[in-house]
């Protein structure tokens, strides 16, 4: 294994570029803004080659010199690489050229794209030596943090809003962690894990591992464009919460380009949250730097409700740095969304994929996206953790006896085409 | 008297004390305050022009002081206020 530490040597305040150790520190302690992984470009670039990526395995490590894990990876080696798949049955009904689906959410081990970042904190928080792995969660942090620390046989707590849906508490409770419900707002889960972590020695992924955690996002973006065929598309969809992901798959693609592994270009990054929740998209629109947080999120898209978004700022940036936008969708939008990808493609998406269906709807019909470009859509979650979100729509409707007759005459009925005898 | 939560990296500034006590009516009163108190402390609350560091959440008692008044909310005797560092997640 080569030796990865050369690779990275600290991390480094994104405001004032104070220099800190590779810790687990992630707020400057004079400007509080977020520290970010320092790596050492001119060494990776000697290094890496598209030749020896392709030679690798089939996982987000085959990125390993631009991931921040010192030492071999002893957790999660196979998150990553998830399907790029071509939606040729939704290009047709968009009348779009190309539209691509990142379909993060067969992802390994937990079915979203959480488990990317998982894989980077938890081998990051064995090296720094933590016993305890912790997350504040919507909901799909907090199952991925519980696998791969029962994975890693590492104990462990996340902190969630007690009124997830039934699919992300299972998902986090089968493997055995302790799962602790606030009666509150996501934000106030948050809060109250900053003064847990101010306590106890965890390593909490989302706070003291932030710098580690976040950039194990940006392996969706080296997927994207190395399953491209090493290019870089012209749009991409990704749906936000903190706002994180978002910045990352910029990062990733201008990482990529600095290195020579792909041609330049800047692809249009949109960002898109659900309406009764969009403090990043409503900036955006204000034209404002200013992000007014939400009080009381209310909408079915659980995974993206943060009301306060920690990235706010630099997803901001992204967004109108790429020349993208801020697209909101509604909770109906959300669900025809979800149904119109499972229908065309075969992939049942989260809520938060939903957002992501409805948002290029609506960048097509405004022309931001045109008809003869790429568009990749960032599918980051699973339907199947989801399911509340469609209560009453798919129950089944049908049965009859085990008898060809009754068959018969409920085909006659029902679908009295000819396609179908 | 107003309670007032130090967030870790500004411990160092409080001689490692998790709570300080300080006196005034609006949260700027209360920052100008603990400066008198910790010398320091207000530049790495605030930014040159008085303020507050676009990364750092302030909380009076549970809410968010951005849904009051910011640095003008007026405040209470018994009341707290807690300084948190924005925080990603999800
Ligand atoms: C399914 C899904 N998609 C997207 C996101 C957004 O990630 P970020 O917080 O990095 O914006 C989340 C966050 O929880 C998520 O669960
Ligand atoms: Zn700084």
């Amino acid at each position: 294994m080569v030796e990865q530490r050369r690779f990275f040597s600290g991390l480094k305040c994104r405001e004032c570029g104070r220099p800190y150790p590779g810790k687990a520190l992630y707020v400057c302690e004079y400007c509080f803004g977020p520290l970010e992984v320092e790596y050492d470009y001119a060494l990776i670039g000697d290094s890496l080659s598209r030749e020896k990526i392709e030679a690798r395995r089939k996982s987000m490590w085959r990125y390993r010199e631009l991931l921040p894990v010192a030492g071999d990876i002893s957790v999660g080696a196979d998150v990553g690489f998830t399907p790029l798949v071509r939606a040729k049955r939704l290009a047709a009904e968009w009348g779009v050229r190309e539209v691509w689906l990142k379909n993060d959410s067969v992802n390994f081990p937990t079915l979203s794209f959480k488990d990317r970042v998982v894989s980077v904190a938890v081998n990051r928080a064995r090296e720094l030596g933590f016993k305890v792995i912790s997350c504040a969660s919507t909901g799909n942090l907090a199952n991925s943090v519980a696998a791969q620390s029962a994975s890693a046989g590492m104990q462990s707590f996340v902190f969630i809003p007690h009124d997830l849906e039934d699919g992300k508490i299972l998902c986090s409770s089968i493997y055995g962690t302790k799962v602790v419900g606030i009666r509150g707002t996501y934000d106030q889960v948050n809060r109250l894990c900053a003064e847990i972590a101010g306590r106890y020695g965890w390593g909490f992924v989302n706070i003291n591992l932030r710098p580690y955690y976040a950039e194990g996002s940006k392996s969706m973006g080296f997927e994207i464009a190395e399953q491209l065929g090493w290019r870089i598309p012209d749009h991409v969809v990704v749906p936000m919460a903190g706002g994180s992901l978002i910045t990352k798959v910029d990062k990733a693609f201008d990482e990529f380009a600095k290195l020579g592994l792909v041609p330049h270009k800047t692809a249009k990054i949109h960002g898109a949250q659900a309406q009764n929740c969009a403090p990043i998209v409503n900036a955006f629109r204000a034209g404002s730097d200013v992000v007014r947080p939400i009080a009381e999120p209310n909408t079915i898209v659980k995974s993206l409700a943060i009301g306060n978004p920690a990235d706010a700022h630099y997803a901001l940036q992204t967004i109108s740095g790429s020349g993208g936008s801020g697209v909101a969708a509604s909770d109906a939008e959300t669900i025809a969304g979800i149904e119109l990808l499972a229908r065309t493609e075969g992939v049942f998406a989260e809520t938060a994929g939903g957002v992501v269906v409805a948002a290029a709807i609506k960048l097509l019909a405004s022309g931001q996206v045109k008809p003869d470009e790429s568009l990749v859509l960032c599918i980051t979650g699973n339907g199947l953790k989801t399911k509340e979100a469609l209560h009453g729509r798919h129950e089944l409707k049908t049965t009859i006896k085990p008898s060809l007759a009754e068959f018969e005459s409920l085909i006659e009925t029902e679908s009295p085409t000819k396609e179908w005898k | 008297m107003i309670n007032v939560r130090i967030p870790t990296p500004l411990r160092t500034l409080t001689r490692d004390q998790e709570v300080v006590s300080a006196t005034g009516t609006t949260v700027s009163e209360i920052i100008d305050d603990l400066q008198s108190n910790y010398p320091g402390i207000k530049e790495r609350i605030c930014t040159g022009n008085g303020e507050l560091h676009r990364f750092l959440n302030v909380y009076l008692n549970d809410e968010d002081i951005r849904f009051r008044d910011g640095t003008a909310t007026a405040l209470n005797a018994g009341d707290e206020l807690s300084i948190i560092p924005a925080i990603a997640g999800g």
